[in-house]
């Protein structure tokens, strides 16, 4: 199962926030839309870094004038990007190792969406699901009898 | 107006598309606490089932099991099923609209993804969808033909499906006859002359999507003798690493199953089912007739992505197959429905967790949600659709909550019967189909087979006694 599939259900929007924005509008934008990342893009809508809402912790410990700063001041740079073809469990892998929580996915270098370890978790939970529906399906078959639920 | 949901106004629900997704949404729906609902579910062809009918393989019977369940939400009162309706052609968005609180999209991914190779449009070149629908009956696709006199056949991908049409074509007329395939492919299929398939993978056993029952399956055909490439199946230094860091029981197990293949000898079957893995078709060549007459191979090698997937890159290296007929299964894509906005890039309808977006706000549509396959992509197994269905059910009883809901002019399920009788006066109903279930597992008792099914709408028809 490839990750596109977790971005098909997951409507076009990708909210996303310029370099030169300022960390309040950073901030109201993860609140308005309820999300703990934004994928920083430059003109071409390339992603060029990420904002994660614990970059925004770490620096308001430091610095009570956080709000004005710059995203770019405080955005992550180096970026694991993904594909819509990766495989879902190798994405799973990577993000658990590498304590990666926001993985924005890509197209010939076009932003095309952006993935939670929380999806890759659904969608991995959902899998087992299917496999333990199918084989509860295949034994009542098997016994002539419904099995526990 | 009251809110619906309640005995005063149950709430309507129509449900496009009569497969897995579809009925687990209905079943879903109908155990909500509280909720008073109603749903009419339709579909293009007048039997139910979807791909559990349609897809699932003749020999793979158990899995069909479901469909018992499937019986069991259909006896619900509050559930009606009109076969043979189609939506653009019957039916419009609109009417729907007209007679409905809300509306269920679930009709899965009906066309396959191509290879996008020259070649691909030669005759003997397929889609493994249409075999597959072919030899189960489907009644838009059972007057295909396709040319079983070639003594090689290959088939592209190694999913399940790819899995299904590689033993399907390998089995023997005896292991086909106790099946409920369609007849006419019985005979088909019987008369065979292919002696080789090919199944091809463009990356190694580890990563292949078949199952480990499909792999094993391979290995034990009455009539075909397995085999793999010793040099093909054995893990790469960057699959080791993986495996080592991340051990995963069932790819290991699936590498030894292949890699027991690479040692057999043949037995003298009459048939060889050949696994080659880490090889693309870049070319299908025409035999001079506009047919094909062989493919041409490029070998792989694996190179990992960012996030650690280990994809295909092509090598220098070419390798030409002399096969006779092409079943490409390199993976499948939701064909639009008429009046809902969909998702070019996915292949799906425009959704965010099952409800229908507004291509311009890229808001929710009120009323219109989305489950299955054309919501998700062509994913996981068919009780996979459970929980898919569930998320998409759950957004639907939030939205009623907020009296998020369609206002239908006249939501009476005496009203669009009135319609679809117009429109379409030859529909089936659910008792219909429980008739012709009866009448297809007879006539299966009779030659010992579970059932065999009727494959043309006319003849359903006159079984019915309507013609």
């Amino acid at each position: 199962m490839t990750i596109a599939s977790l971005l098909a259900k997951k409507g076009p929007k990708v909210v996303t926030v310029q370099p030169e924005q300022t960390i309040r509008q950073a901030l109201a934008l993860l609140a308005e839309h309820n999300i703990g990342a934004l994928v920083v893009v430059d003109p071409e809508s390339r992603p060029i870094g990420i904002l994660s809402e614990r970059d925004v912790v770490r620096a308001a410990v430091r610095d009570e004038a956080v709000f004005t700063k710059t995203v770019s001041a405080l955005m992550t740079r180096d970026v694991i990007l993904g594909l819509p073809q990766d495989d879902l469990e190798s994405v799973g892998r990577t993000m658990t190792d590498k304590r990666i929580r926001h993985l924005p996915v890509v197209d010939q270098r076009r932003l095309v969406g952006i993935i939670s370890i929380g999806d890759v978790v659904k969608a991995q939970r959902d899998l087992y699901r299917g496999e333990v529906e199918n084989l509860q399906m295949e034994l009542t078959e098997e016994h002539g009898r419904p099995t526990a639920r | 107006m009251t809110r619906p949901g309640t005995e005063a106004q149950p709430l309507r629900v129509a449900i496009v598309g009569a497969g897995p997704a579809g009925f687990y949404a209905t079943d879903q729906l109908f155990r909500t606490p509280g909720l008073v609902v109603e749903v009419d579910m339709y579909d293009r062809v007048p039997t139910p089932y979807g791909l559990v009918r349609a897809g699932v393989a003749p020999d793979h019977q158990k899995i069909k099991a479901v469909t018992a369940a499937f019986d069991k939400v259909a006896a619900n009162p509050a559930f009606r099923f009109f076969g043979g309706v189609e939506l653009g052609r019957h039916l419009s968005v609109d009417d729907l609209r007209a007679h409905y609180h809300m509306v269920l999209y679930t009709t899965g991914a009906q066309t396959d993804r191509r290879m996008g190779i020259p070649g691909e449009d030669l005759q003997r070149s397929h889609a493994a969808t249409e075999f597959v629908a072919w030899y189960n009956g489907h009644p838009d696709y059972r007057d295909l033909t396709f040319d079983l006199s070639q003594e090689r056949a290959a088939v592209v991908g190694v999913g399940n499906v790819a899995a299904d049409v590689a033993r399907i074509l390998s089995r023997t007329p005896e292991e086909l006859a106790a099946t409920d395939i369609a007849d006419y492919a019985l005979e088909a299929l019987s008369a065979s002359r292919i002696r080789e398939v090919y199944v091809l993978g463009r990356r190694g056993p580890a990563q292949a999507a078949f199952t480990n029952p499909e792999v094993r399956e391979l290995g034990e055909l009455a009539g075909a003798d397995v085999s793999a490439q010793p040099e093909e199946v054995e893990p790469d230094e960057l699959t080791r690493q993986v495996l080592e860091r991340a051990p995963d029981r069932a790819t290991q197990k699936k590498i030894e199953i292949i890699k027991e293949y690479a040692r057999r000898t043949p037995t003298g079957k009459p048939r060889r089912l050949v696994m080659r893995f880490l090889v693309s078709p870049v070319e299908l060549r025409d035999d001079g007739t506009g047919a094909v007459g062989g493919m041409r191979l490029v070998k792989n090698r694996l190179y990992a992505t960012a996030t650690g997937t280990l994809q295909p890159k092509a090598t220098d290296q070419v390798e030409d197959l002399p096969v006779g007929l092409v079943f490409r299964s390199v993976g499948y894509r939701g064909v639009p429905v008429p009046g809902v906005p969909f998702n070019d890039d996915w292949g799906v309808i425009l959704n965010a967790k099952g409800r229908v977006l507004d291509p311009q706000t890229k808001h929710p549509l009120v009323g219109q949600y989305t489950a299955g396959w054309i919501k998700r992509g062509p994913t996981g197994v068919i009780g996979t659709n459970k929980p898919d269905a569930a998320e998409t059910v759950a957004g639907m009883i939030e939205d009623l909550a907020r009296d998020i809901h369609l206002r239908p002019a006249d939501p009476s399920p005496a009203a669009v019967e009135r319609l679809i009788r117009e429109r379409q006066p030859q529909y089936l109903s659910y008792q219909d189909w429980l008739r012709l279930d009866e009448i297809e597992t007879r006539r299966g008792r009779e030659t010992g087979k579970p059932r065999v099914k009727f494959t043309r709408v006319k003849d359903m028809l006159a079984a019915l006694g309507r013609a």
